[in-house]
């Protein structure tokens, strides 16, 4: 059930029933019930709640619940610039989250430091507590974290636990998605397709 | 900016104010250490100064002078409307003797200023009620904003994980790529 084409729908049962394996199963209900833990410490939370709230909807991923309370969450979101005194915090608040736990770097600093390259800045959250996702950007757009929870998502799925990094688009889009305004597009973009 | 107080500055305190400048509507006076709260006191219970505002005081880091240090404070009169810029070199080449009369009785407000000040050059203000760090953390070595701190040294309160390196520069050869950092190399893994 992880992917939908191992779910076996047996046919002329009255109710329906489908067979899966336990293992997917249960990633398949880790993956749709992200309860977020949001470890805000700088201006990327401007762009956090830009995700969070309507127009980008995190709701439709089944992560849009926040617990303020590390023990009752599942994805740990790092949001912004950790520094150095506040390391052994965010170590503490991973420490204290029950397992399964995932955790998203979300923007550069929180992936690697970003320019805060002196005394004051932990050069990227993994110094200190593994990390699952890496969302680049300075802040990242919503959708560039959309994607990085989806592959979060897929990850889940897999049973993998290998750091993932989120990629620029340089998708194709195909002209008639573009020219009907469903796909927004850079300008390098256009000049491409 | 009229160059008024800095008239009555020196004929306050005569030979101890040590130079005057007045640039672009900034006056400036450098003073002696040992005078630093009197000019303090002076500037702000005086009528016709009334400096009731502080705004600022932090140091000056320069390495080649003799004495190396500058601390510099921003006054500023609300109602007379005018501000004036006070320095006061201190401190040798070793960075001894950092120490000048702290303005928190004069002004409540120089508090956290001062402990910023001494968390990051290590100037210590004489008579301040709580002369700790304020933004550093206790186990921290050293004062950042010195000229002589290495730029790339970090002092981290946690123990880095195993296989995490220590800091690399923000970017390598890949610059623009967002994992410069990284020992491994999740673009080509990924790509």
């Amino acid at each position: 059930m992880g992917e939908v084409t191992s779910v076996r729908v047996i046919e002329g049962a009255e109710r329906g029933f489908a067979t899966t394996r336990f293992d997917d199963l249960l990633n398949w209900c880790k993956k749709y019930s992200l309860f977020q833990y949001p470890f805000v410490t700088a201006c990327c939370a401007m762009e956090f709640m830009g995700l969070a709230s309507p127009r980008f909807d995190m709701a439709r991923f089944g992560a849009e619940a926040p617990r303020f309370s590390p023990r009752q969450s599942d994805l740990l979101w790092v949001v912004g610039t950790v520094s150095q005194r506040n390391a052994p915090v965010l170590r503490r608040v991973y420490e204290q989250m029950a397992d399964p736990k995932y955790v998203l770097a979300f923007g550069t600093c929180a992936s690697c430091g970003g320019f805060y390259d002196n005394y004051t800045t932990l050069p990227g959250i993994d110094k200190v507590i593994p990390v699952d996702i890496y969302v680049p950007g300075c802040p990242p757009r919503p959708e560039g974290v959309i994607d990085g929870m989806l592959l979060l998502q897929d990850k889940i799925a897999r049973g993998d636990r290998t750091p993932a990094i989120v990629k620029p688009r340089s998708d194709i889009v195909p002209a008639e998605l573009a020219n009907n305004g469903l796909v927004s597009m850079g300008r390098k973009a256009k000049e491409r397709a | 900016m009229s160059k008024k107080v800095l008239e009555l500055l020196k004929a306050q305190f005569g030979d101890k104010i040590l130079e005057t400048s007045s640039q672009f509507g900034d006056d400036t006076a450098v003073v002696e250490p040992s005078i630093w709260r009197d000019v303090a006191l002076f500037l702000r219970d005086d009528p016709r100064c009334q400096m009731n505002m502080f705004t600022d005081i932090t140091a000056v880091d320069y390495p080649d002078r003799e004495p190396r240090f500058e601390v510099v404070c921003h006054l500023r009169s609300l109602e007379k409307n005018h501000r004036i810029r006070l320095k006061a070199r201190i401190g040798d080449a070793e960075a001894e003797g950092l120490e000048i009369p702290s303005l928190v009785p004069v002004y409540k407000g120089a508090n956290w200023f001062e402990r910023e000040c001494h968390d990051m050059f290590g100037v210590a203000f004489q008579g301040h009620p709580d002369m700790r760090r304020i933004l550093l953390y206790e186990e921290f070595k050293g004062h950042p904003l010195r000229k002589d701190y290495p730029a790339q040294q970090t002092q981290p309160l946690v123990e880095y994980r195993e296989g995490a390196t220590d800091k690399l520069a923000p970017f390598g050869a890949d610059e623009g790529a967002p994992f410069g950092r990284q020992t491994h190399d999740f673009w080509s893994e990924t790509n």
